[in-house]
């Protein structure tokens, strides 16, 4: 049973990623761009998540909180990144 | 497929089975989201699923997988954690969606940001009270 639910979680988390990536690549803004990145990130997360309960092995799970910290510093900067460059022409 | 005639082993295979593809069916909602909504704001609200109940779905069926006990409190601090930066970030792109009009006005239903930006800007030249600065703002 373990085969198929793998099997089944691979291909939804391939289209899920494909997705991802397809707005990543078409985003109309910067910020569509950083949350497509984010959700690219988790889909990364769930992979590892599975991976782990397939096998029987806890090895990924400092990866996961890894991963979790570098998307929160990512989107954190770049949004801090955008505000304050968009802002610029419209206070001078 | 009747749970009483499975073992209690099967039982829990079958659990953190379900878990495992509702979990990664969060991940395709998301994409779908991504793909399908309109602007900035309502692809935020697809985006948080697999950050949040489905890593939580995924991560109870990693510990329902692992059958010991010492991984559930490494897994909940995962989890934790995850609860803990998914709203700043969140915040932080909203807030950066807004400033710099990445959003439709005419989709949303309440704006209830508006009127504080608007109390703040006529705000900043005045010194008089609140009575005072409303009347004299016409």
């Amino acid at each position: 049973m373990m085969q198929i639910v793998l099997t089944v979680t691979a291909v939804v988390l391939s289209l899920a990623a494909g997705g991802a990536i397809i707005r990543i690549a078409r985003g109309p803004s910067l910020l569509d761009r950083v949350l497509a990145a984010d959700v690219l990130l988790a889909i990364v997360g769930a992979a590892l998540c599975i991976d782990m309960a397939v096998n029987r092995h806890l090895n990924n799970l400092m990866l996961l909180v890894a991963v979790s910290l570098i998307g929160f510093v990512g989107s954190v900067t770049v949004a801090r990144f955008v505000a304050d460059r968009r802002e610029l022409p419209r206070e001078s | 497929m009747n749970p009483e005639t499975f073992s209690g082993d099967a039982v829990i295979d079958a659990v953190s089975a379900v878990f495992m593809v509702v979990g990664a069916l969060m991940s395709l909602a998301a994409a779908v989201g991504l793909l399908r909504f309109p602007d900035l704001m309502t692809r935020m609200h697809a985006a948080t699923k697999p950050q949040v109940l489905g890593l939580f779905l995924l991560l109870f069926a990693l510990g329902l997988q692992m059958r010991t006990w010492w991984v559930w409190p490494v897994l909940v601090v995962a989890w934790i954690f995850q609860l803990l930066t998914v709203p700043v970030s969140a915040h932080m792109v909203g807030r950066a969606g807004y400033r710099t009009k990445h959003l439709h006005p005419e989709l949303l239903s309440t704006d209830e940001l508006e009127a504080v930006v608007q109390q703040a800007a006529g705000k900043s030249g005045f010194t008089e009270d609140d009575g005072d600065a409303a009347a004299g703002r016409r």
